[in-house]
């Protein structure tokens, strides 16, 4: 039999596939970024950051993930231990929290376009309770710090769940009889989520995190929606020079930043957050 | 006619030799027994004989036919799973008549042969259910019936009983012994349960390392184990271990008693005999109680002889009392002794 | 206190219901958090245009389907909608048919090699790939792929391939050898044995990996927008036209977007853990 080629011709299609649509346009963006017409060059990088919006936009960046992603890590922890403590309802309320999962950057944008548009239910509710005495623009272009409250408040709505079913997930790994024996020892639920959940979680956390954070620099449809081109991100920045400034060098390298970033983020909380092979469960 | 001759067999996994160059040979309608601790490659060797698996080396011989290149549908065999491997997607005469219809025999044969083999194995009444709505004991049972039904040349089975609770096993062995027996296949059977092993076997391969160190019939691998392995896997308690040093004219002294043994040039040897075969009283070994142990019909006591731990098997009559002295009088006829650096019988 | 010492099963008791009701009340709050912003936005997508644009707004839906008809009527849409469902066709195809021989591979083989081809699965997950059809796009056009269906596909399926692996993965994983080999030594072929016994009982399961494959692509937008020019996807034509079109257009369209995918998520919900490539007891 053929026995040991089977294997191989099994990963042959998939790894053919990555190789030409992965690795090679990965190739790619890397070289049309540090060229142009065909001669090495950082030109494309001065260009991107001599534009004046290239600070406001990385600034943005960063601060949107630095804000999203503490709140949704709280919150997917408090979703895990809600779900994994129940026990009637517990996949109802599984399928609730992972719904925003399947739900598109594009569509979470227009979902809470409804609520903060000056015409929208936000402003329906604050002048029904008498807040305000008329709609008030929250996402017009002087209203900066409303736009931004209301891309972070989407992009927790939206993608809160993807921590969620992975803490899940790592959760139910963890075997019962450790948070016994950590009662029997007389730990409350407060020291038993610190002392057991939290560690034995760790390489959960980290998936989660590194996950989560290079999502949160690819934020683009969400901005679009709700935002316009008042809060400019760097995907967004990405797309204008592509096709607004038709400039694919500086576009690369734009894209080459966010992956940058990226990288340099996985790297970080792969040592921060590392567990020792002797550690794990 | 289906011999099984293992000719050299050696199976390595990477810098792991799980196999070391075995032998064996199981005559037609044989029922041979694989017995070993977990990890001593038995059935590793199983599973080459079925195919599942390739030798390193070494070859497989099948009623006279070469096997070892051949996969599993072509060597005639059936087997039985520890986990049996019921198919949840299939009824349980589907189950059964799965091989048969691979072979594409006609319906009517099918439906014979799934018959007779439930009604062998007391599942008629299950042929329409799923593995799901079945009990570890009547998953057994098809999947014995599905092995029966091919009318193999040759039975695998590994570790069969593993998964059931204690009593249904004591039912299920003996059920296993008679249809077999009275199917007339050559079988060979994996298990670590030494009783499994006894209470089935024509003959029994006990297996250490990846060696085959004994094979024999049940009794000879009990009174008379090949290597001091064999006497200390098998037997519960297993048997007692003291060191011989070598006395006047070809005699041995044995924690203080003087007994004729094998000739050997060696200063020190060891004596072996099994719990049972010792007598309170007389002329014996210089034992000191330690724990005693009533167990019903008889008494385990555990006493210090020369400094080593040694249990005995003594009448429940028998009025001892912890911190006795005690003289134990082995059974001359079953006295046993072993080289210390072959670790073999002398 | 007191009354605990005094009758301290009665205390431990009230503490947990105490508990009970808290964990009842944090799960139906966070529930409430996904849930709102989808049923506001469907109220919209269920109200006249007029309704849509007025203020103050109504909190219950009027079941006018003035907007959802001027979206379907809008020139364009229609085209869109069914891009975006070819688009996500092909990607459930190319996705499923060169992962899941791969996930088998993997499940069932120990080979030199199978860590690389892990890595390079899981290393797509640490980079954001919609940027990748910024290179692509220029390979397209020199091989006539450029705002083609088949062309956006491969690009989806760059997202998908990875889950289809990894879900796969888990699932061949998830049925024992033994029954192969069963089959094996009851006269079966190496494939006779996976159509008899792997696929029957893989078959849900590769199907939730299709539909989740399907979702990818449906809900994708940076890629969709670089890629298609007049064969806009659903989500390409919705950011395109978010400056000009009127906002009943935008949640209705959105509401379209949505309510797929919350078909999509019920139906994949037993396989959510497997897509992370962990098992879950």
């Amino acid at each position: 039999m053929h026995g040991k080629a089977l294997p191989y011709l099994l990963l042959m299609p998939a790894t053919l596939f990555l190789c030409i649509f992965f690795l090679y346009p990965f190739a790619l963006v890397a070289f049309e970024a540090v060229t142009r017409d065909g001669a090495f060059t950082f030109d494309n990088f001065r260009t991107m950051a001599g534009s004046w919006k290239f600070p406001v936009t990385v600034r943005n960046t960063l601060l949107l993930a630095a804000i999203v992603v503490p709140i949704q890590l709280t919150m997917a922890l408090l979703m895990a231990s809600v779900v994994s403590r129940l026990e009637t309802g517990r996949s109802a309320a599984l399928y609730v929290f992972a719904i925003p999962l399947g739900i598109s950057d594009l569509a979470a944008g227009l979902i809470w376009l409804a609520i903060f548009d000056q015409s929208g239910f936000l402003n329906t509710l604050l002048s029904s309770l008498g807040v305000v005495d008329r709609p008030v623009m929250f996402l017009g272009y002087q209203s900066k710090l409303t736009i931004f409250i209301a891309v972070a408040l989407a992009e927790i709505w939206r993608a809160t769940a993807i921590m969620m079913v992975i803490l899940v997930a790592g959760m139910g790994l963890i075997p019962k009889e450790y948070y016994e024996a950590a009662e029997v020892f007389g730990a409350s639920p407060w020291q038993r989520f610190v002392r057991i959940t939290l560690p034995l979680l760790r390489p959960s956390l980290q998936t989660a995190i590194i996950l989560r954070v290079i999502l949160a620099f690819e934020v683009f449809a969400v901005v679009a929606a709700l935002g316009g081109t008042n809060l400019p991100v760097l995907m967004g920045e990405t797309y204008n020079w592509q096709f607004t400034l038709q400039d694919r060098n500086v576009a690369a390298a734009s894209a080459l930043l966010i992956l940058a970033i990226s990288i340099g983020f996985t790297l970080f909380f792969l040592r921060v957050l590392r567990v020792p092979k002797e550690a794990r469960i | 006619m289906a011999e099984i001759a293992i000719k050299g067999v050696a199976k390595r996994f990477g810098g792991f030799t799980a196999l070391h160059q075995v032998d064996l040979t199981i005559a037609d309608q044989e029922f041979m027994v694989l017995l070993g601790a977990s990890g001593c490659g038995k059935t590793t060797l199983l599973r080459i004989v079925a195919g599942l698996e390739r030798p390193s080396q070494g070859e497989v011989w099948i009623g006279g036919r070469r096997v070892d290149h051949l996969p599993p549908r072509e060597r005639g065999i059936a087997m039985v799973f520890q986990n049996y491997a019921v198919f949840p997607h299939l009824s349980v005469f589907e189950n059964i008549a799965f091989g048969l219809r691979m072979k594409k025999l006609p319906q009517q044969e099918v439906e014979r042969r799934v018959n007779r083999t439930a009604e062998l194995m007391h599942i008629e009444q299950l042929l329409k259910r799923y593995s799901g709505q079945l009990s570890g004991g009547q998953r057994q049972r098809v999947a014995v019936a599905r092995a029966l039904a091919m009318e193999p040349d040759v039975i695998l089975m590994d570790e069969p009983l593993s998964n059931l609770d204690a009593l249904l096993r004591l039912e299920m062995r003996a059920e296993l012994k008679g249809v077999l027996a009275a199917s007339k296949t050559t079988t060979i059977y994996v298990t670590h349960d030494q009783v499994e092993a006894m209470s089935l076997a024509d003959r029994i391969a006990v297996m250490h390392q990846g060696r085959i160190v004994q094979s024999a019939s049940p009794v000879e691998v009990y009174r008379n184990p090949a290597a001091r392995f064999v006497g200390s896997f098998i037997g519960n308690p297993p048997m007692n271990f003291i060191p011989a040093t070598k006395a006047e004219n070809g005699s041995w002294t044995v924690a203080g008693l003087t007994l004729s043994g094998p000739k050997s040039d060696k200063p020190r040897i060891e004596f072996a005999i099994r719990p049972e075969d010792v007598d309170a009283g007389g002329e014996g070994l210089r034992a000191t109680v330690r724990v005693i142990e009533p167990l019903g019909p008889h008494t385990l006591v555990t006493c210090d002889v020369e400094g080593g731990l040694f249990r005995a098997i003594l009448d429940s009559n028998a009025s001892v009392q912890v911190g006795d002295d005690l003289r134990l009088a082995p059974k001359p006829d079953r006295i046993r002794w072993f080289d210390p650096e072959t670790t073999n019988a002398l | 206190m007191s009354v605990a010492t005094e009758t301290p099963v009665a205390g431990i008791a009230d503490a947990h219901k105490a508990g009970d009701w808290l964990l009842i009340a944090t799960a139906v709050l966070l529930c409430v958090w996904v849930l709102l912003p989808i049923y506001l936005l469907i109220v919209n997508a269920l109200s006249s245009p007029d309704q849509v644009t007025a203020f103050p707004k109504r909190f219950f839906p009027s079941f006018d389907l003035g907007s959802l008809s001027f979206f379907i009527n809008f020139a364009g849409v229609a085209r869109a909608l069914w891009n975006s469902v070819i688009v996500a066709t092909l990607t459930m195809i190319l996705a499923i048919g060169f992962g899941a021989p791969a996930g088998y591979a993997l499940s069932r083989f120990d080979f030199p090699g199978k860590g690389t081809f892990r890595f390079l699965v899981l290393m797509t997950r640490a980079f954001p790939l919609p940027l990748l059809a910024l290179p692509l796009a220029v390979m397209f056009i020199r091989t006539g792929l450029d705002d083609t269906a088949i062309g956006l596909a491969l690009v989806h399926t760059t997202l998908a391939l990875p889950f289809a692996v990894l879900i796969t993965f888990s699932l061949f994983s998830c049925i024992p050898v033994e029954l192969e080999e069963a089959a094996w030594t009851l006269g079966c072929t190496r494939w006779q044995a996976f159509r008899k016994v792997i696929l029957p009982l893989a078959l849900p399961g590769i199907a939730a990996s299709a539909v989740f494959a399907f979702t990818i692509s449906w809900n994708e937008v940076f890629a969709a927008a670089v890629l298609t020019i007049e064969n806009r996807t659903l989500t390409a034509f919705l950011l395109q036209s978010l400056g000009e079109s009127p906002l009943y257009l935008k949640f209705a369209g959105g509401a379209a977007l949505v309510v797929p995918a919350l078909i999509f998520i019920f139906a994949v919900r037993k396989y959510l853990f497997a897509m992370w490539g962990i098992a879950n007891r």
